[in-house]
């Protein structure tokens, strides 16, 4: 089990330097940074100057390892747009996306995982047939229509829910929540529900068709034969079989509505790194653009890992797999 | 006069479909006294194990009882709530399951199952379960059961699974145990383990045994009386040795007929003289090893590298026209064998040689191989395409090596090769699906004929075929034989079959050939303790006293 994390932790490392080195390389290549930097009226010496002050005539490969060092360091340079560090602006932002992402994901796993047992288990009955017919609406209406649809429903015309913003924030350290206060949790509602719908159809179906699947199962017909009770075969034995793909697209989906919770993140001007990235594409802020990219790749990355250490606590059989080899 | 335990009357079990009503179980009546040890053969289809469904009240949607009674000690049981039958289950009547390897959950211990099911009937503890349990695995015969009880059940092998699969059956007492194909899917020696096993069980616990199996010869060491059923109805039920010496029945009696045996009992094949001495299939020394413990990214790395040898140094050859079978129980390496010689798998070192040419040499030998050589597979569900039509399946080969090209003249051949195979030409509009598994693997032997091949090695060609449909399929592969003078290698573990089919039969154990030789030398006489103990093991209907 040990050889097995360091032997992910060492391919999670792996992916981790090549995706620093196509940041690297869209920082460096992409635009001249010099050029960005000083004003219209630098001179051809000044720009040099400053070339040589930031390294920029060392080799290839020793810039690369300095720019590793650096990001190891939390340093990805200045925005050209906000003329802050990258880092500090990702920091500030990234609570809000978090809390947002981590909501959202919660009411997917809970309503998805919750509504596909139940449809599985009755596949035949009324309320099954109309949450299946629901959840397509869920899965084929973009997200922006959505967003739109209940910030007119719920701001515009009952008025019940603030249509952007976060609401008011408590500093906690550097990490601004709101998550303290009544307004703050008004704004994460109608966000949330936008951003997790997709999610929760997906999760849904597919905790629902591998339902059925387990539910076919010798085992667990045995298990019946056995005379286990109802519950302790639904939720004993099937459930648990169930998990292995739920965990896999629940990782990757949580690690996707972290990075690209964009749309969501504009439609309601949520100020998370989703609309600082799309603010940054629009001015070629180069830093931030690569740090972004880092930064997402090191979210699924540590997603990855968990993923691949859960399917160990839950299947036995990797367990002895990764010691035999098989 | 004792109560029998289980008293079945008039059972019919109906599927209804959209316009028309399949009757699975028709009209099915018989009496199971307690401590007897009652078996129910017929072929799939046969309504066997829908009956044994019925008792226990598994039966699968949309299915139903439709009529008639079903009394456990005189009690009635099928028209009780689904909760009250629920109770029964385990606790009054157990059931044993055909694959050991899907019927435990696999993320659980096996411990873990088995005090979860003795807690669900008996007033016990946690603690107290847990010695119940061990003492079951015990019983069971799984050696070190106290340690091995935290296991799961992947680390157990077939016939330990089914071991535990028994003790869990007979965990709270049951007075009647349904035993659907428990040995079905196991290999000869641990079947005849298990056999005595839950026989052991089900005598000192008192238990009595519906034992559901499309294997005469199981029923035969084991039952007490036998029942046969056919298109769900009872055929004949009586003694076991009545029913196997004095068939009375036509089906019955074409049922026994077409049961293999081991030992000889028609002409025998003839010992070629030897002027066609020629081997037409020579092996050499074939060895093929499997890395261990390797990943793709591992293997980047230096390191030791652990090595399994599933073939060892086997040679033989098969003389022109000829039928060499290969036995082995699974994992012996028999089909890593197969598919060495047919081209799927390289061999680490040896060599293979078809008619004088070596198949594995380069590009010529590769297209020398795909003409000469064919394979027929042990599954006729998986083995053809299911979205193909027959025409496309039997086509292919000749398509793709070029022997027949313009569109008629492949038609023509698809027709000759089907009448050959005794299919209707018509057959190839149709996609596999619309075809009985006999009928299925008919298709798989005329694509296999397709090419022109005059080598064909059949891995497990009718295992997974009824016995009557099976005895058809080696009748036709014989026929065959004569007629384009093809060559067989026949791989099964049915010692039956390989004596029927071969002329000379090789035993493979752990990968290494043990024994080979002329096939009524080797059966008759075998040398090797393992090829013994195989042959011991054997259930066959002629032991039957």
């Amino acid at each position: 089990m040990l050889a097995f994390i360091l032997r992910r932790l060492g391919q999670s490392v792996l992916v981790m330097l090549v995706v620093a080195f196509i940041a690297f390389m869209v920082f460096r290549y992409v635009g001249d940074p010099v050029v960005s930097m000083v004003g219209q009226d630098a001179t051809t010496g000044d720009i040099e100057q400053l070339r040589t002050r930031l390294g920029l005539n060392d080799p290839f490969y020793v810039q690369f390892v300095r720019f590793v060092g650096n990001a190891l360091q939390g340093q990805f340079g200045i925005s050209y747009r906000l003329q802050q560090p990258v880092s500090q602006l990702i920091l500030e932002r990234l609570p809000a996306t978090i809390e947002l992402a981590f909501a959202s994901a919660l009411i997917a796993l809970v309503f998805g995982v919750v509504l596909g047992i139940y449809t599985a288990l009755k596949p035949r009955s009324f309320s099954s047939a109309v949450i299946m017919t629901i959840s397509l609406v869920g899965v084929s209406l973009p997200t922006f229509l959505i967003g739109i649809g209940l910030i007119y429903l719920f701001a515009v015309e009952l008025k019940v829910l603030p249509s952007f913003g976060r609401g008011q924030v408590v500093q906690l350290g550097w990490w601004r929540t709101g998550l303290l206060t009544e307004s703050g949790w008004r704004s994460l509602i109608l966000p949330a529900i936008t951003l997790s719908l997709f999610q929760l159809t997906l999760i849904m179906r597919l905790v629902r068709a591998e339902m059925l699947e387990v539910m076919r199962t010798d085992y667990i017909r045995f298990a019946r034969a056995r005379g286990l009770s109802q519950r302790a075969i639904n939720f004993g034995h099937a459930l648990r079989n169930t998990l292995v793909p739920v965990i896999t697209i629940a990782g990757l989906q949580l690690g996707s509505v972290i990075a690209f919770a964009i749309i969501t993140e504009t439609v309601f001007q949520w100020p998370g790194v989703g609309s600082l990235f799309v603010n940054s594409v629009q001015v070629v802020d180069v830093p931030v653009m690569a740090a972004y990219l880092v930064f997402v790749a090191l979210v699924f990355v540590v997603i990855n890992l968990i993923v691949d250490i859960l399917y160990f606590i839950v299947d036995p059989r990797l367990r002895d797999g990764a010691r035999t080899g098989r | 006069m004792t109560e029998p335990v289980l008293s079945v009357k008039n059972l019919v079990v109906e599927f209804p479909f959209r316009d028309d009503v399949f009757r699975a179980v028709d009209d099915v009546s018989f009496e199971i006294m307690p401590g007897e040890v009652v078996g129910v053969v017929g072929e799939s289809g046969a309504g066997k194990s829908m009956t044994g469904a019925a008792v226990i009240g598994l039966i699968e949607r949309p299915g139903h009882i439709a009529g008639g009674e079903i009394r456990l000690k005189g009690e009635r049981i099928d028209n009780l709530p689904e909760d009250a039958r629920a109770k029964l289950r385990g606790k009054r009547i157990g059931m044993v399951f055909q694959d050991p390897l899907t019927s435990l959950n696999p993320l659980y211990t096996v411990g873990r199952q088995l005090v979860e099911t003795i807690r669900a009937h008996l007033p016990l503890s946690e603690a107290e379960a847990r010695r119940k349990a061990i003492d079951l695995l015990v019983e069971a015969g799984i050696p070190k059961a106290a340690e091995r009880i935290d296991s799961y059940p992947h680390q157990f092998s077939g016939g330990m699974r089914q071991r535990v699969v028994i003790a869990l059956a007979i965990a709270a007492e049951p007075e009647l145990i349904i035993a659907d194909e428990p040995t079905s899917a196991l290999d000869v020696s641990v079947q005849a383990q298990i056999i005595k096993v839950l026989k052991k069980l089900c005598a000192s616990h008192g238990a009595a045994i519906m034992l559901i199996t499309h294997d005469m010869g199981v029923i035969a060491q084991t039952a007490d009386r036998m029942i046969v059923m056919h298109h769900g109805k009872i055929v004949e039920t009586g003694t076991v040795g009545d029913i196997i010496r004095r068939p009375r029945e036509p089906y019955t009696i074409k049922l026994i007929d077409s049961i293999p045996t081991i030992s000889r009992t028609g002409e025998t094949i003839a010992p070629e003289a030897a002027n066609d001495d020629r081997a037409f299939v020579e092996i050499r020394d074939l060895v093929r090893d499997f890395e261990l413990g390797r990943s793709a990214f591992t293997r980047l790395l230096p390191g030791k590298v652990e090595i399994f040898r599933a073939v060892n140094e086997v040679s033989f050859s098969i003389a022109k026209g000829k039928t060499f079978g290969l036995v082995g129980e699974s994992g012996s390496g028999k089909s890593t064998c197969a598919k060495m010689i047919v081209g799927l798998l390289r061999p680490t070192s040896g060599s293979i040689h078809v008619d004088g040419h070596d198949v594995w040499a380069g590009a010529h030998g590769l297209r020398e191989r795909r003409r000469r050589v064919q394979m027929i597979f042990q599954d006729p569900y998986a083995s053809l395409n299911p979205r193909w039509r027959v025409a496309d399946i039997v086509a292919e080969p000749m398509k793709t090596l070029g022997i027949a090209r313009n569109r008629t003249e492949v038609q023509d051949r698809v027709a000759d090769l089907l009448t050959k195979v005794r299919l209707e030409p018509g057959a190839m509009k149709k996609f596999p699906h619309e075809f009985s598994g006999g009928q299925r693997q008919r298709i798989a032997i005329a694509r296999a004929l397709s090419s022109q091949p005059e080598f064909i090695v059949c891995d497990e060609p009718t295992s997974a075929l009824d016995v009557s449909v099976q005895a058809q399929v080696l009748d036709l592969m014989s026929a065959l034989q004569e007629e384009f003078g093809l060559t067989y290698l026949l791989i099964s573990h049915n010692l039956a079959v390989v004596r029927q089919m071969s002329s000379a039969v090789g035993v493979l154990h752990n990968g290494v050939l043990v024994e080979s030789g002329p096939v009524d030398a080797i059966f008759d006489n075998p040398q090797a303790d393992y090829t013994k103990m195989l042959l011991d093991a054997v259930p066959d209907i002629s032991k039957v006293a």
